[in-house]
């Protein structure tokens, strides 16, 4: 789960990690009554959005006046803004965050991330702030310094000290501020069950000390249930609505460009289905895991997601029954025809847990439009042709 | 012979009288797997699918002289469960649960790897040695006994693969799902030298996915160790970046983790690599029919 720039901040504030002082707006006037709040005589107007690259796309702006900060809210606030991250359709822009100017000096980027390799916190820092951290790391690798902290131990004195003198920070005072910058964002990674913090840019202000003045958090989705107050930020309008939807039956579905619907039991297998039709010549419309407890109800719901999209011209499922029993999918798949006005052909296969009773009911339910496959790959070579109306 | 867990493997379930814990275990029971108790807290002294019941898993261990233990307990508890065992002395915890915080797994696997213990899993459907041994949710009827070695991060794309390879007319030493989290036990780079090992092993099936690179640090160690031929599929050529696909670790961020750079990496190594799981069973006739 991922939160907003503002959200980041606060959770920064109450650790004591430095950000420049800011207020959350969701109107024109609240926007500047923030500003008249923060005193100015520099602001600076961010949407917030759940995405990167926001400055680059006309998301972050400078405001010298409180008229200024008005100008720029009413043009910010409401606007589609698209960056590299958000794909071509952009992101609608439903809250601002009004921050104080910051004196800045220079740019760092420091970020804490778990190394899966190394299976432990991994302190990522670079001379190279505001740049894309993945460019760096492709031009001029020597400019990350990485520092693994091992949780048996926690943040030492030499993870500091390997940070300090690896981003070249001479100045003893200076040192110490980012020791203990980094030691307290380590320490929140950990409180919060962090997936990953990202902080592009860090600055160094005139007079040496060190602010987060953007702020990019994720959270293990897993540990949700222990971290009530992080759980209660989610911001559901910054998430695709039929994927939200879906998790709610316990579906796990991912929206693509593709014509072919997949409806699939497994992460893998439904990866492995959508390679299959493209393989073949198709294109998948979406990924859809419908998880080991599939019954009628989760399988319904799950033709209604897929059927909504307008690209779908055929549906394949494919289902290897271990836990997830045949049957049931196949009761499934009856009941979404008597629920769901089924206009495109379905091609079933079912494998495994009870397959022969699954044939026996799809048999018996003389559903048009359904196309029974034997196994993976005649399923996909089916669904591939009903799509394009070979059959 | 197989790897890892045999038809005399003592087992013990944690989380046993659970609705899941239960229903796995009768399975795997009538299956044949050799389990010889279970713990929940506070219901030890029980007998529960005719097997003993104890409190703590040193208690189970001393009394059964188990060496395995299958985890069902719920998310929240397994880095506790996981660690109980690595104390107790338990030479390999097979962990079913799905949805275990990654900041527990890190714990308890530097916990396990520091008493000697090997872990499978979290979020797997375990493993079997077919007609011998079950420790898992995995359907034990389309594993047949033969000479192919699986390992995969999918649970229904093992099932797939073994489905596919009996098809053809081989059989299963030994299948293994490591499952699909950023952190888990044991990965390809441990298994695969363990069936290279194997005299009943004659060929590997290797399921990966998008996102890490524990493929491509077994491509590294498949050029230089084994002779065996593998057979390779990894899910996810047609996933989108930064989308986490219902598996936890299943996600490329930015140029890293994709299946383009693990199949050039593994087909570099000599992997027989095929773009489509359709194609497994197909593939290891071709490899074991040379």
């Amino acid at each position: 789960m991922n939160v907003h720039e503002y959200q980041a901040k606060q959770i920064f504030a109450e650790y004591g990690v430095p950000t420049p002082k800011g207020i959350m707006a969701e109107t024109v006037d609240a926007a500047v009554e923030a500003a008249k709040e923060l005193g100015g005589p520099i602001w600076v107007v961010k949407a917030q959005i759940h995405a990167g690259g926001r400055g680059l796309g006309g998301g972050v702006k400078l405001a010298k006046s409180l008229d200024e900060v008005r100008e720029l809210a009413d043009e910010i606030l409401g606007m589609t803004l698209v960056t590299h991250q958000t794909g071509p359709e952009g992101k609608l822009v439903q809250k601002l965050y009004i921050e104080d100017g910051a004196d800045i000096k220079d740019e760092f980027y420091l970020s804490v991330i778990l190394d899966r390799k190394l299976e432990m916190p991994l302190i990522m820092a670079s001379t190279e702030g505001g740049m894309n951290i993945e460019d760096v790391a492709e031009k001029t690798p020597e400019k990350i310094i990485t520092v693994p902290v091992d949780p048996t131990i926690g943040f030492q004195g030499f993870h500091g000290r390997e940070l300090a003198f690896g981003l070249g920070i001479t100045d003893k005072g200076e040192q110490k501020n980012i020791i203990t910058f980094a030691q307290k964002l380590y320490k929140l990674y950990m409180d919060k069950d962090a997936e990953m913090i990202e902080i592009n840019p860090l600055v160094r202000t005139g007079s040496g000390e060190f602010l987060a003045l953007d702020g990019k958090m994720g959270f293990d989705n897993s540990a949700l249930y222990r971290q009530p107050e992080i759980a209660a930020m989610r911001d559901l309008s910054e998430e695709d609505p039929d994927e939200v939807e879906a998790a709610k039956y316990g579906l796990s579905y991912v929206a693509l460009d593709g014509e072919i619907g997949c409806m699939v039991n497994g992460a893998g297998l439904a990866m492995g289905t959508m390679d299959t039709i493209n393989h073949m010549g198709g294109t998948p419309a979406n990924f859809l895991d419908v998880g080991g407890s599939a019954n009628a109800e989760t399988v319904s719901k799950g033709f209604e997601i897929i059927l909504k999209n307008p690209n779908v011209k055929a549906i394949f499922v494919n289902i290897f029954g271990g836990i997830v029993r045949c049957d049931r999918i196949a009761n499934g798949i009856i009941e979404a025809t008597k629920i769901t006005d089924v206009n495109v052909p379905v091609v079933v296969r079912l494998d495994g847990t009870n397959a022969p009773e699954a044939a026996e009911i799809l048999k018996n339910a003389h559903i048009a439009n359904l196309i029974v496959a034997d196994d993976l790959g005649d399923g996909a070579a089916k669904a591939v042709a009903a799509a394009k109306g070979e059959i | 012979m197989s790897i890892l867990v045999n038809k005399d493997t003592k087992v013990i379930v944690q989380g046993f009288t659970g609705k899941e814990g239960s229903f796995h275990a009768e399975q795997c029971i009538d299956y044949g797997t050799n389990i010889v108790g279970g713990v929940t807290p506070n219901k030890g002294g029980q007998v529960h699918l005719g097997k003993p019941v104890f409190n703590t898993v040193a208690e189970a261990v001393a009394s059964t002289g188990a060496t395995v233990s299958m985890i069902f307990v719920p998310p929240a508890f397994v880095g506790d469960a996981v660690m109980e065992a690595a104390e107790a002395g338990i030479e390999l915890a097979v962990i079913i649960t799905e949805g275990a915080p990654v900041k527990d797994m890190q714990a308890a696997k530097a916990y396990a790897t520091k008493h000697g213990m090997k872990t499978i899993g979290p979020n797997c459907p375990g493993i079997i040695t077919a007609e011998e041994c079950k420790i898992g949710i995995m359907p034990g009827m389309i594993f047949k006994k033969g000479n192919v070695g699986l390992i995969s991060k999918s649970g229904t794309l093992t099932y797939e693969g073994a489905n596919q390879v009996c098809n053809v007319g081989y059989g299963i030493t030994t299948a293994v799902g490591i499952g699909g989290d950023p952190i888990i036990g044991l990965s390809y780079k441990q298994i695969l030298p363990m069936f290279e090992a194997d005299p009943d092993t004659e060929c590997i099936v290797m399921i990966g996915e998008i996102g890490g690179d524990l493929e491509i640090q077994a491509a590294k160690l498949i050029k230089e160790q084994i002779t065996k031929p593998v057979v390779a599929f990894i899910a996810g050529q047609t996933a989108p970046k930064g989308k986490t696909m219902g598996h936890a670790g299943a996600i490329v961020s930015g140029s890293a983790g994709t299946a383009k750079e693990k199949m050039e990496a593994l087909e570099a190594a000599g992997v027989k690599v095929v773009v489509s799981p359709a194609e497994i069973g197909k593939a290891v006739k071709e490899v074991l029919s040379k």
